[in-house]
C-alpha cells in the first residue's frame, strides 16, 4: 500500500500509517480505562491508611512542583519538534525531541528522589493500603514515562539515520501523542492526589 | 538443590493428577515424536507459528479452542460426577475446590475467548471485503501472547498446584493467607498475559472495521456478524484494562505484600470484587454479542430471507454494551451494600432484558416470514431460542435484589449462567463452526450425524442443568464438594449426572463427525454450498492468501452484497486485477511471547533473575521492532491472474 498522499502532512500520507495513527488512538482509550481504574482506586483507598501515615504527612510541594514544570514543557517542546517536522526540519525535530527526552529524564530523576523519600519516612509500598496505591499510581505513570524515554531515543536514532520520512514522521507523531497523554494523566495527578491532599 | 525442586512440587497430590501428569508427558513425547518423523517443524514454523494470515491465526484460535473445551469438559464430569451421590469420595473438599476454579477459568477465558476470536480472526475481513487485518503482526503477537497465558494456566496442576479460589478468586480468600500453594499466581499471571493479547485484538479490530471496509460499505451495510464484533471488541478495550488493574494488584499483594485487598491495614477486599465484576459483566456479553451476531448470520440464511429489523438489532447491541457497564454489582447483592444501590442495580440489570428482547423477538419475525431450511446450524439456532429466553428469564428472577438472598451462591445461579451461555455461546460457536467448515477446509460436515448431535446436545444440557434450578431453590449451596442424602439433593444430582454423560457424548459426535466427514465428505463442493449471503461467501474455496483479487465495491448492494450479486446481478468486483501488497511473517512475536511466558513462570515462583531474563528479551524484541525495516512483499497482477484461473477451471462460483 504504498500509494502517497501529499495533500497532507508527511505522518498522514500513507495508509499504514493512518492505521497506526487510529489504532494508536484506540490504544489511548485503553489507557485512559486503565489510569482511571487506578483513580477511581486511589480514590477508595485514600482514607484507609491503617497504622502508616496520611497524604498530608508525607507529601513535599518542591520536588511535585519541579516534576509538573519539567513535565508540562517537555509536553510543549514536543509541540515543537511537530511543528518542525511538519516544516521538514531534521536538525530541528531531532534538537527537540533530545530535549523532551532530557526534560523526561529530570522528571523521572525527581520521581525516583521522591519515592525514596517516601520510603524513608516510613510510606513505602507496603506500609498500607494507601501507600501501595499512592505508590502504583506514580509508579505506574513513572513506568509509562521510563518506557517513553527508551522509545523516544530510539525514535531519534533513527530520525537521525533515515531522515524524515512517512515512516519516521509516523512513528514521532505517534510519540507525541503517547508523551502529551502521559502530561494529561500527570494533570490529573497534580491535581487530584497531590493538590486534593495537601489541602 | 532441593530446595530449588521442592517449590514445583505439588502440595495436594492425588491419583488423577499423577494420571493427568503421565499423559500429559506421554501425549508431548508422541507429539514431538510424529511432528519430528514426518518432518513436519520446518512447515509448522514457516506455515502457522509466524504466519500473519488472519485466517490461519482463526485456525489456531479454534484449535485451542477446541482443545480447551475438552480440558473444561472434563473438569465439569469430575464435577457432576463428585456429587452424582451423597457423601462421595471420589474427589477431595480440596480438589474439588480446584476443579471448579479451573473448569471456570479454562471455560469462560481459554475456550470461549478464542472461540469468538477464531470467528473475528477468520470472518471480519471477509465480510468487510478486507484483504487483512489493520495490524497483521500484532494479530500473530495476540495470538501468541493469548496462547501463552492459556499454556502458563494450564501447567500449574502439574508443577506448582492448581488456583484454588474460584474463578472470581475473591480476596481474603486468594490471599496468601487462605491460598499458599503458587495456584493463585497462577491465576494472576496467565490472565495477565493472556488479557494483554484480548487487548492487542480489540485495537487490531475496530481499527480494522472502522477503516478498512470495501469501498461503499457503510456501518450501517456491515453484515451483522461485523456489528457484533466491533462492539464486542469496543468493550473489550474499555473492560480489560480494569483486569489489568486488578490482576496487577492482586499479583503484589501475592508476591509484594502490598495492602490493597488485604484486611489489615486498610485493604480493602471488596474492591477487588468490584473491579473484577466492572470487568467481569462485560465480559459475558464480549462472549454473548457475537454468539448473537453468529445466530444472525445462519438464521437469515436459512430462513431464506434478509433479517428483520437490521437497524433495532444493531441498537439493541449498542444499548447492551453501554448497560453492561451499569450492572455489575448485581454479582454480590447480598454483601452488604445497602438498599438503595442493591435497587438501582437490580433495575438497570433488568433493562438489558428490554434490548435482548428485542433481539429475540426480531429473529422470530425472521424466521416467521422465512422459507425454513433445517440445516444443523440452523437446528442449533432453534434450539438456542427456547433455551436461552429460559435463562434469560431465570436472569431477570436473580436480579431481583431482595429475592437474591434466597438464591444467591446456590446451584439456581449455576444453572441460571449455563443456560445462558451454553445455549448462547457454545451453540453459537459450534453453529458458525459447522456453517463455516466447508470455507475454511473445503468438505462440509455430515448433517445427518450433525443434527443427531444437536437433539443429543440439548436432551443432556436440559438433564443437567433443570435439575439445578430445582435443588439450587431448595438451598443446595454452589461450590460445595458433598452434601448429606437427608438434604434429598440425591436424585436430581444423579440426574444430572446422567445429563453431564448425555452432553459428553454430544460432543464426541462432533470429534467423530469431523473424522466422518473427513474420510467420506465429497471434496467438489462449490465454493457456496449453503447458497448464503455474505462477501465472505464470494471468496474461492480455499480462500487465497489474498481474500480477493479485486477489492470487492458494494456500493449497490445491501449488507448482504452477495446475495445481492446472486439475485440482483449487482457486479461487485469491479476494475482489473492489480499488485497486491502483502505482509512478511515474522518468527519475533513468538519470541516474544516465550518470553512472556517465562517472566510470567518466573513470577510465579518469585525467581527474580529468570524474571530478568524474559524482561529483557521483550524490551529486545521491542527495540528489534522499531528498528526493523519490514516492507512487506508484493504478489503480481499475473501471479494473481494465474491463481485466479486455475480456480476457474475447477470450476465453483467465484
Ligand atoms: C438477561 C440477561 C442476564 C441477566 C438479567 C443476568 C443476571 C445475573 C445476575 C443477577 C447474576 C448474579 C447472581 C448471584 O450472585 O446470585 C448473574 C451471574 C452470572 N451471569 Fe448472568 N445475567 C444475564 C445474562 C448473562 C449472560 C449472557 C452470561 C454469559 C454469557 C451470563 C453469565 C453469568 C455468570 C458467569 C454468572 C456467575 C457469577 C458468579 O460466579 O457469581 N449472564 N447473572
Ligand atoms: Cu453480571
Amino acid at each position: 500500500m504504498s500509494k502517497v498522499n501529499n495533500n497532507v502532512p508527511l505522518e498522514y500520507s500513507t495508509e499504514e500509517n493512518n492505521l497506526k495513527i487510529f489504532g494508536f488512538w484506540v490504544f489511548l482509550g485503553a489507557e485512559i480505562m486503565l489510569f482511571g481504574t487506578l483513580f477511581a482506586s486511589y480514590f477508595t483507598l485514600v482514607d484507609r491508611t491503617g497504622s502508616g501515615p496520611t497524604g498530608a504527612e508525607i507529601f513535599e510541594i518542591t520536588p511535585v512542583l519541579i516534576e509538573t514544570f519539567v513535565l508540562l514543557t517537555s509536553s510543549f517542546t514536543i509541540g515543537l519538534a511537530i511543528h518542525a517536522m511538519r516544516l521538514g526540519s531534521k536538525k530541528a525535530t531531532i534538537n527537540f525531541m533530545v530535549i523532551t527526552l532530557l526534560l523526561g529524564a529530570v522528571f523521572l530523576s525527581v520521581e525516583i528522589y521522591e519515592f525514596y523519600h517516601y520510603v524513608h519516612v516510613g510510606a513505602g509500598l507496603t506500609v498500607s493500603a494507601f501507600t501501595s496505591i499512592l505508590l502504583t499510581t506514580l509508579g505506574t505513570h513513572g513506568l509509562h514515562v521510563t518506557m517513553g524515554l527508551f522509545w523516544g531515543a530510539l525514535l531519534v536514532y533513527q530520525i537521525a539515520k533515515r531522515g524524515l520520512n512517512s515512516v519516521t514522521a509516523g512513528k514521532t507523531f505517534i510519540f507525541s501523542l503517547y508523551w502529551h497523554f502521559l502530561d494529561v494523566v500527570w494533570i490529573f495527578i497534580f491535581s487530584f492526589i497531590y493538590l486534593k491532599g495537601m489541602m | 538443590m532441593k530446595e530449588f525442586f521442592a517449590q514445583f512440587a505439588i502440595p495436594h497430590p492425588s491419583l488423577l493428577i499423577y494420571i493427568a501428569m503421565a499423559s500429559i508427558v506421554l501425549g508431548t513425547i508422541a507429539l514431538v515424536a510424529v511432528v519430528t518423523y514426518f518432518k513436519l517443524w520446518g512447515y509448522l514454523w514457516r506455515e502457522w507459528i509466524t504466519t500473519v494470515d488472519h485466517k490461519k491465526i482463526g485456525i489456531m484460535y479454534l484449535i485451542t479452542a477446541l482443545v480447551m473445551l475438552f480440558r473444561g469438559g472434563v473438569d465439569a464430569v469430575m464435577l457432576r460426577m463428585q456429587l452424582a451421590v451423597p457423601d462421595n469420595t471420589f474427589l477431595d473438599a480440596q480438589h474439588y475446590n480446584e476443579v471448579f476454579t479451573t473448569h471456570g477459568v479454562v471455560m469462560i477465558l481459554f475456550m470461549a475467548m478464542p472461540f469468538i476470536t477464531f470467528f473475528f480472526n477468520f470472518l471480519v475481513p471477509l465480510q468487510i471485503g478486507a484483504r487483512d487485518v489493520a495490524f497483521p503482526r500484532l494479530n500473530n503477537l495476540a495470538f501468541w501472547l493469548f496462547f501463552m497465558g492459556m499454556g502458563l494456566f494450564n501447567i500449574s496442576f502439574v508443577i506448582g498446584g492448581s488456583p484454588d479460589a474460584g474463578w472470581t478468586s475473591y480476596f481474603p480468600l486468594a490471599g496468601n493467607e487462605f491460598s499458599t500453594s503458587v495456584g493463585t499466581n497462577y491465576y494472576m499471571l496467565s490472565l495477565q498475559i493472556a488479557g494483554l493479547g484480548t487487548l492487542m485484538t480489540g485495537i487490531n479490530f475496530i481499527t480494522t472495521i472502522m477503516k478498512m471496509r470495501a469501498p461503499g460499505m457503510t456501518l450501517f451495510k456491515m453484515p451483522m456478524f461485523t456489528w457484533s464484533a466491533l462492539i464486542a471488541n469496543l468493550i473489550i478495550v474499555f473492560a480489560f484494562p480494569v483486569l489489568t488493574v486488578a490482576l496487577a494488584m492482586g499479583t503484589m499483594d501475592r508476591l509484594f505484600d502490598t495492602k490493597f485487598f488485604s484486611i489489615g491495614n486498610g485493604g480493602m477486599d471488596m474492591l477487588w470484587a468490584n473491579l473484577f465484576w466492572v470487568w467481569g459483566h462485560p465480559e459475558v456479553y464480549i462472549l454473548i454479542l457475537p454468539a448473537f451476531g453468529i445466530f444472525s448470520e445462519v438464521i437469515s440464511t436459512f430462513a431464506r430471507r434478509n433479517l428483520y429489523g437490521y437497524t433495532s438489532m444493531v441498537w439493541s447491541m449498542v444499548v447492551i454494551s453501554v448497560f453492561s457497564f451499569a450492572v455489575w454489582t448485581h454479582h454480590f447483592f447480598t454483601m452488604g451494600q445497602g438498599a438503595l444501590t442493591n435497587s438501582i442495580f437490580s433495575i438497570t440489570t433488568m433493562a438489558i432484558a428490554i434490548p435482548t428482547g428485542v433481539k429475540i423477538f426480531n429473529w422470530l419475525f425472521t424466521l416467521y416470514k422465512g422459507k425454513i431450511e433445517m440445516t444443523t446450524p440452523m437446528l442449533y439456532a432453534m434450539h438456542f431460542i427456547p433455551l436461552f429466553t429460559l435463562g434469560g428469564v431465570t436472569g431477570v428472577m436473580l436480579a431481583m435484589s431482595a429475592a437474591d438472598y434466597q438464591y444467591h451462591n446456590t446451584m439456581f445461579l449455576v444453572a441460571h449462567f449455563h443456560n445462558v451461555i451454553i445455549p448462547g455461546v457454545v451453540y453459537a460457536m459450534l453453529a458458525g463452526l459447522t456453517f463455516y467448515w466447508p470455507k475454511m477446509f473445503g468438505f462440509m460436515l455430515n448433517e445427518k450425524i450433525g443434527k443427531a448431535t444437536v437433539w443429543v446436545m440439548s436432551t443432556g444440557f436440559v438433564l443437567s442443568f433443570i435439575p439445578m434450578y430445582i435443588t439450587g431453590l431448595d438451598g443446595q449451596a454452589r461450590r460445595m464438594y458433598t452434601y448429606s442424602d437427608a438434604t434429598g439433593f440425591s436424585l436430581l444430582n444423579m440426574v444430572s449426572f446422567i445429563g453431564a454423560g448425555i452432553m459428553t457424548v454430544s460432543f464426541l459426535m462432533i470429534v467423530w463427525n469431523i473424522w466422518y466427514s473427513f474420510k467420506n465428505s465429497p471434496r467438489n463442493i462449490s465454493s457456496d454450498p449453503w447458497n448464503a449471503r455474505g462477501l465472505e461467501w464470494a471468496t474461492h474455496t480455499p480462500i487465497p492468501n489474498y481474500n480477493f483479487a479485486i477489492t470487492p465495491d458494494v456500493t449497490d448492494a445491501t449488507s448482504e452484497a452477495f446475495w445481492d450479486s446472486k439475485k440482483n446481478g449487482t457486479k461487485l468486483f469491479k476494475g482489473k486485477i492489480e499488485d497486491i501488497h502483502m505482509p512478511n511473517n515474522s518468527g519475533q512475536p513468538f519470541v516474544m511471547a516465550v518470553a512472556f511466558f517465562i517472566l510470567g513462570f518466573a513470577f510465579v515462583f518469585s525467581m527474580w533473575y529468570l524474571a530478568i531474563v524474559g524482561l529483557i528479551v521483550i524490551l529486545g524484541c521491542m527495540a528489534f521492532r522499531s528498528l526493523e525495516d519490514d516492507h512487506g512483499y508484493h504478489i503480481h497482477a499475473h501471479e494473481v491472474e494465474e491463481t485466479e484461473k486455475k480456480y476457474a477451471k475447477k470450476g465453483g462460483a467465484k
